[in-house]
């Protein structure tokens, strides 16, 4: 079934000059299989189209049951450079949240 | 045990925080991080202008506002608020607080021999795009190396209650009162990963205190009283994170995993002055109300660099905005867009890039925002950035217009044309570690 990623994960993102990260949580350990199934680079990239320039690059930290997401070029230029109103890409975490994944029922 | 607090998130931040830490429960040290990437180059600038500017102005108050509690209270306070003039800095808070030790750490500006370090053959290349600095050179406004807890280390050592610092790393504020009372070594890498990610944990204010959390948020208590946070800091490099008894806010392990996720990048090499901080060991778990423990942190030894944080001219920017109602107030904006966007073109500018977004729309999440229905209202935001000045000045003057000539029902133009404001660009290179020699001055 298609669940929302907001109902096993929280996140926060934040910016590096012209790169946003997105650190993504899973509520419980369980769930972090499931997080490194469905929320793949690739997705991720996909899903905030043009707004991504560069690549996405994935990182692992199962000791926290999360995944930090670098986009790089997803800025605008960033910094003070970037024309967005969301310069420092602090709402890119709830956007991602939003995301449709695929769980089977015993998963959640 | 150690309690290590910070107060201060940004220069801008929460005003009462770092009283409301001296005053409402136990502390040994108090740090204040003032400092972003761009911070520097506006103090440059101050600096200019006026040789005794520079720092961070709101710093000399507040320690004159919390100089008996830091006295009586025998509280040190760690700040990066000495800017591009720490020195200055000092002495206006002697002025504010005489009775205060204060000691200031130089050796982080590298403005001044700028020209002799790419004399040398220091090519100080940007990070980011591989380029050599000289093509910016004669724009460059600022350039300071991020130092680490070991200089901090040595102005604690002189028994000062105020320390100011220009550009550290904000996590050497946390690591460096771990290092002078626990007796921590250059090579002791795992304590100075921990200490380090301890200082990561506090250096953005209440963010590890339920501020901007997503879990829960609408049960998270008095956000209006909200405490900041508080490390007590063991020497085997345990610690725990926490905040002031009867505090506002929250700390709980999802809090805390939140903000170790905040602006990290490769989480096994987070590289610092002091040590390489892996964020794959970290434990962490509740251990209390409002308590969370950490512990089983592991580092690797520091690298042979230094980063050097550059500002530099890069040109002009000026964004404006129009509100559009219902109905189809979306497909008006729109409109208003194209219109912009023909009228500057015909009018032969020349811009790096034209950015439009519409507020209610899609401005924060782009690809990604929902569908949505007939709104009541959008703001259109329109902007141009340009190495022209005069180029973006025009730009200013082609969206009022458009309330007597373009789409129905506009509004929002009571500020009138949106202002011209000069983009400073930010320059990341590294230094060989052996350039930068620090020094502390003590002032009685």
């Amino acid at each position: 079934m298609k669940i929302h990623l907001s109902e096993i994960a929280h996140a926060r993102s934040g910016d590096k000059g012209d790169m946003a990260n997105i650190g993504v949580i899973a509520f419980a350990p369980k769930h972090f299989p499931v997080l490194v199934r469905e929320v793949t680079a690739e997705r991720v990239k996909s899903y905030f189209g043009n707004f991504v320039k560069g690549e996405v690059e994935r990182f692992e930290l199962p000791n926290l049951g999360a995944l930090n997401f670098l986009l790089h070029e997803s800025l605008g230029g960033g910094g003070t450079l970037s024309l967005r109103i969301d310069a420092q890409g602090k709402t890119m975490s709830a956007a991602l949240l939003r995301m449709e994944i695929e769980v089977a029922e015993g998963e959640l | 045990m150690i309690r290590i607090a910070n107060g201060q998130g940004f220069w801008g931040d929460w005003l009462e925080a770092p009283v409301r830490l001296v005053e409402q429960g136990p502390i040994d040290y108090l740090c204040l991080d003032y400092l972003a990437e761009i911070t520097m180059s506006i103090l440059q600038k101050q600096k200019l202008e006026n040789p005794e500017l520079g720092y961070a102005r709101d710093f000399p108050p507040l320690i004159g506002r919390i100089a008996k509690q830091i006295r009586e209270r025998g509280v040190t306070v760690i700040a990066n608020a000495g800017g591009v003039n720490p020195a200055a800095c000092a002495r206006e808070v002697k002025r504010l607080a005489p009775e205060l030790k204060v000691a200031v750490v130089h050796g982080d500006n590298l403005y001044p021999q700028l020209d002799d370090l790419l004399a040398r053959g220091l090519p100080l290349k940007n990070m980011d795009t591989g380029e050599g600095l000289a093509t910016v050179r004669d724009r460059v406004l600022s350039a300071n190396a991020y130092i680490g807890a070991f200089p901090l280390v040595e102005a604690l050592a002189t028994g000062a209650q105020v320390i100011i610092a220009g550009r550290c790393t904000d996590t050497a504020l946390t690591l460096a009162p771990m290092v002078h009372r626990f007796g921590w070594r250059e090579d002791d890498y795992h304590l100075l990963a921990a200490g380090t990610i301890a200082g990561h944990i506090i250096e953005c204010g209440a963010q590890a205190t339920g501020g901007n959390c997503q879990v829960d948020w609408q049960t998270i208590p008095d956000f209006a009283n909200i405490g900041y946070p508080i490390v007590e800091a063991e020497p085997d490099g345990s610690f725990t994170v926490t905040k002031h008894p009867g505090t506002g806010g929250r700390v709980s392990a999802d809090v805390v995993k939140e903000q170790l996720l905040y602006e990290l990048g490769d989480p096994r090499n987070y590289i610092t002055p002091d040590c390489v901080a892996d964020f794959t060991t970290i434990q962490l778990k509740d251990s209390g109300p409002n308590r969370v423990r950490v512990s089983g942190i592991e580092g690797r030894p520091r690298t042979p660099y230094l980063k050097v944080s550059l500002s530099y001219h890069w040109g002009y920017k000026a964004i404006g905005s129009l509100v559009y109602s219902w109905p189809e107030a979306y497909g008006k904006a729109r409109l208003a867009e194209r219109i912009v966007r023909e009228r500057l073109s015909q009018l032969g500018l020349t811009f790096d890039e034209i950015w439009s977004e519409i507020l209610g729309f899609n401005a924060c999440h782009g690809p990604a925002a929902l569908p949505f229905p007939d709104v009541p209202e959008v703001q259109l935001r329109i902007g141009v950035r340009g190495a022209s000045k005069k180029d973006v000045d025009r730009f200013t003057r082609e969206l009022i217009p458009l309330v007597l000539s373009g789409p129905p029902t506009a509004t929002g133009f009571g500020d009138g044309r949106p202002p011209v404001r000069e983009v400073v660009a930010y320059w990341p290179a590294l230094v060989p570690r052996e350039e930068i020699r620090t020094s502390v001055e003590v002032f009685q």
